[in-house]
This record gives C-alpha cells, sequence and structure tokens, in this order.
C-alpha cells in the first residue's frame, strides 16, 4: 500500500478571483473561427435571487469525436482532429452574473459499464462564498433520445433532470446555475 | 476502499483510473455559517455521487504556451521593485500516495504588501502599489516542484463580522492531471495571529487538515541578504490503486 498522504483543503477563490484567473481567452474552447461554433451563455444566481457577479465557470468536454487528448483516456491520447480544440474552458462571471463558453458539442462516449455517455462537459463553479468548487455536468436539450439513455442523468430524480440541461437560442445554448432555489441546479461529489 | 471506488473494468472493456473520494472532513463544508456569503450560497440539496468517468479521469494539460518568462516573480513584472518584505515561496505538488505531478499550472494571486488587491472591487483605503500586480503563473517540473518570488500580503479587512480580518495569504489555483484533482486553495503564513477569527481558515474543521494550509518558513532557502523563503507543499487526490499497474512506491 503507497503512503497516503493528506490533501490540501479547498478554499475559496475569493471577491479578487478576477485578478488572478482571468484569461483573455479563457472562454474559448475552441478558436473564435472554429466553424459551428456556438456559445453557451448562462447566468448564475443564488438563494436570494441575485446575480452571483463574482464566480468563475471552468468547462471540461471530449472533442467532436469522443476523445481526449490525455495519457489517461484508455483509447488512447489522440490529437484532436479539430484544429485548436482546447476541451478547456474558463470564463468570470460579469456585473450581470452572466458567464459565457464558446465551444462546440462533444462527442458521446462510451462508459465502463458498455454503456453511453451523453454529449455533455462538466463545469466547476468557483467563487466567493463558495468554500470548495461545485460540480455540475452540462447535457443539450436538443439530444434527447442520448439524454434519456445516459446513465448520469438516469441517476438524477426525474424533475431535476431539467436542471442539467441547456436549452437552444439563437446563438447557442442557455444554461442557468441555480446555487440554491427551487430551481437548484444538481451538483455531483466527484 | 469503497466498491464505487474501485477500477472500473467491464464489458466495455474501458479501463479507467480512480481517484479516492476525499475524507468528509478533509475539505471545508459548503455551508459554513462563520462565513456568511456561503449561507445563500450554499447548495441545499446533498450532492449526488457522480461515478469518475472518462471526462472525470482526464483534464485539461496546459500550461506551456501560457507562462511569461516572469510570471513567476512578482517582483520583476514592472520597472520598479513593488514595496514590501520580499519572499520566496516554493514547494512541490503530489498527489495523495506521494507521487509528483509534473508539468501541471500553478496560478497565484494576492493583496499587495499593504493588503490591497489590484481590483476595482477592492475599495478599502490601503495603498496601491504601480509596480505590483499580484498575479503569478509557474509550471511544476519533472519533480513536481514550483517556486514564486513576490512580497509579503498584508492582512486587511472586510465586514464578514466585526472587527474582521483576512489573515495574509497567497490564493493557489491548481489543475493536477485530471478534473478529479482541480484544486483552489489559500496559502496562509505561520504564527499569523488573526487565524482565530477567521471563519474561512477555520472552515476547515479537522486541525490537521487545517495545517497543511501554513507554509513552512524555511531558513535553509532563506536566500541570504535578499529574501525569506516559505516552503508550501500541496498534496492533490491519489488515486486508486489498480490490479494491472506495477506500483512504484519511492516516495
Amino acid at each position: 500500500m503507497s503512503e497516503r498522504l493528506g490533501v490540501m483543503p479547498a478554499q475559496t477563490v475569493g471577491p479578487y478571483l478576477h485578478i488572478g484567473l482571468r484569461w483573455p481567452d479563457g472562454p474559448y474552447v475552441v478558436p473564435e473561427t472554429t466553424p459551428g461554433a456556438f456559445w453557451i451563455r448562462g447566468r448564475i444566481v443564488d438563494g436570494t435571487g441575485e446575480p452571483v457577479v463574482d464566480a468563475m465557470v471552468e468547462s471540461w468536454q471530449a472533442d467532436p469525436d469522443g476523445r481526449f487528448d490525455h495519457p489517461d483516456d484508455p483509447r488512447g491520447a489522440r490529437p484532436p482532429t479539430l484544429a485548436g480544440f482546447r476541451g478547456f474552458g474558463r470564463s468570470e462571471t460579469d456585473g450581470q452574473g452572466c458567464y459565457r463558453l464558446w465551444t462546440v458539442k462533444p462527442g458521446s462516449l462510451p462508459e465502463p459499464d458498455g454503456g453511453t455517455e451523453a454529449p455533455h462537459l462538466t463545469l466547476s463553479v468557483f467563487g466567493r462564498g463558495l468554500l470548495h468548487r461545485l460540480v455540475t455536468r452540462l447535457y443539450f436539450a436538443d439530444e434527447p433520445a442520448a439524454n434519456s439513455a445516459d446513465p448520469v442523468l438516469r441517476s438524477v430524480e426525474a424533475h431535476r433532470r431539467d436542471t442539467l440541461l441547456a436549452n437552444p437560442t439563437a446563438d447557442g445554448f442557455r444554461f442557468d446555475i441555480h446555487l440554491q432555489g427551487d430551481h437548484e441546479t444538481v451538483f455531483f461529489a466527484v | 476502499m469503497t466498491t464505487q471506488d474501485t477500477v472500473h473494468q467491464a464489458n466495455s472493456g474501458l479501463v479507467l483510473p480512480q481517484y479516492r473520494r476525499d475524507d468528509v472532513d478533509a475539505h471545508p463544508p459548503l455551508l459554513s455559517p462563520g462565513y456568511k456569503s456561503t449561507v445563500a450560497r450554499a447548495p441545499k440539496h446533498p450532492l449526488i455521487h457522480l461515478p469518475q468517468r472518462l471526462t472525470e479521469v482526464t483534464g485539461p494539460l496546459l500550461g506551456e504556451g501560457r507562462l511569461g518568462a516572469l510570471d513567476h516573480d512578482l517582483t520583476r513584472q514592472h520597472d520598479g521593485e513593488p514595496q514590501g518584505q520580499r519572499i520566496i515561496v516554493h514547494g512541490r505538488v503530489r498527489d495523495g500516495d506521494g507521487r509528483p505531478v509534473p508539468r501541471t499550472l500553478v496560478e497565484i494571486w494576492q493583496a499587495n504588501a499593504a493588503g490591497r488587491y489590484r481590483d476595482a472591487r477592492d475599495t478599502w483605503p490601503a495603498p496601491l502599489d504601480p509596480h505590483f500586480e499580484g498575479v503569478g503563473r509557474a509550471l511544476t517540473d519533472d519533480q513536481g516542484r514550483y517556486r514564486f518570488v513576490t512580497v509579503q500580503p498584508g492582512a486587511y479587512p472586510w465586514r464578514n463580522h466585526d472587527n474582521a480580518w483576512r489573515p495574509a495569504h497567497i490564493h493557489f489555483s491548481l489543475f493536477g492531471r485530471a478534473f478529479t484533482q482541480r484544486l483552489v486553495t489559500q496559502m496562509y503564513f505561520p504564527g499569523d495571529p488573526l487565524f482565530f477569527q477567521d471563519p474561512i481558515f477555520n472552515s476547515v474543521r479537522d486541525p490537521f487538515a487545517r495545517e497543511r494550509m501554513i507554509a513552512r518558513y524555511d531558513h535553509a532557502t532563506t536566500a541570504p541578504e535578499w529574501a525569506l523563503a516559505y516552503e508550501f507543499d500541496i498534496v492533490l487526490r491519489g488515486r486508486e490503486s489498480t490490479p494491472f499497474e506495477d506500483e512504484d512506491d519511492d516516495e
């Protein structure tokens, strides 16, 4: 058995995350000129209905073929066929509590039990007042067949599943994040 | 070890590494009412168990192209030197099994020596320093080591409770090698008299875990007639060992 070291505890990013974590290209999961790319936009609201203006969303996703350029993907790391694909996005919220990510749809993913995961992004939410990141997943509402077979969505109570669905808009998709309230977003322990 | 944390291998043939779930007290509870802004922001529903699948056991391996030559030295990012006590902050990033985490991006940000952030939202009347941004980036080396040069940040007041002051701290952001290892934390300084009243530091309930957030004064690395040094080692989550790997327990 390996030596086990105690992990470093998480702490909040605090109110001044913008100075430390803002990247000019943060929202661009794919280059600006990528054909077919779209915006995912959303607002983060707290339990009083107020927008959360000092938060940050990070996203991670497979490429359109459902692959990762990562050594721990057991199918083998594979550079994305989509030029400039980063897979990672980062967006701090603005004065209205809104974030935005410029991306493309990821492919479906095989899962170890033989099922298939619907196209999704995994999101981390950081903010003042959040002592640890919150983890959620974003699925696409226009993929009903894939979503109905997704093992993670199926593990969530039916009446809360729609909190994980991004809805089509004129320039992409909308995905609001409710930290509390009647429509509290489903958050995961990973 | 619980069954959901063991290595996945089933009919798809996919074998995924699995990261150990953190102990309940390893991190602060999201609802920590002493830190008032958690009350309207901590989710009310319990978190739902998410099996670690492809998206969680991979993650962005960023860094090389994101670093400027002086990103690690917060005292040399302007024409003049910032005010304050010059310090070296260094350490190792390892996983819970003691394995170094090489080539991973470490981002820091902090207040200046007077306790003020270069952020329009920080309006308390301590002086800004034209020579200090308070932002740094580094990539760990092959042994997981990183090193910054900066100035000792000041304490600053906030409105959380009566006469509330944040202990001096540096914010740290780490990616590790997988989404599961992503971590944002704060580094504190040894012997800070403000710990007793700080609800953010004390939100970590396990006193041993709390101690991990306090850097160690490192006299061996302190540079004569130049800078004090602090060592801050960071442990990210470790993996479940797999029957397929010949684990190298050399740490």
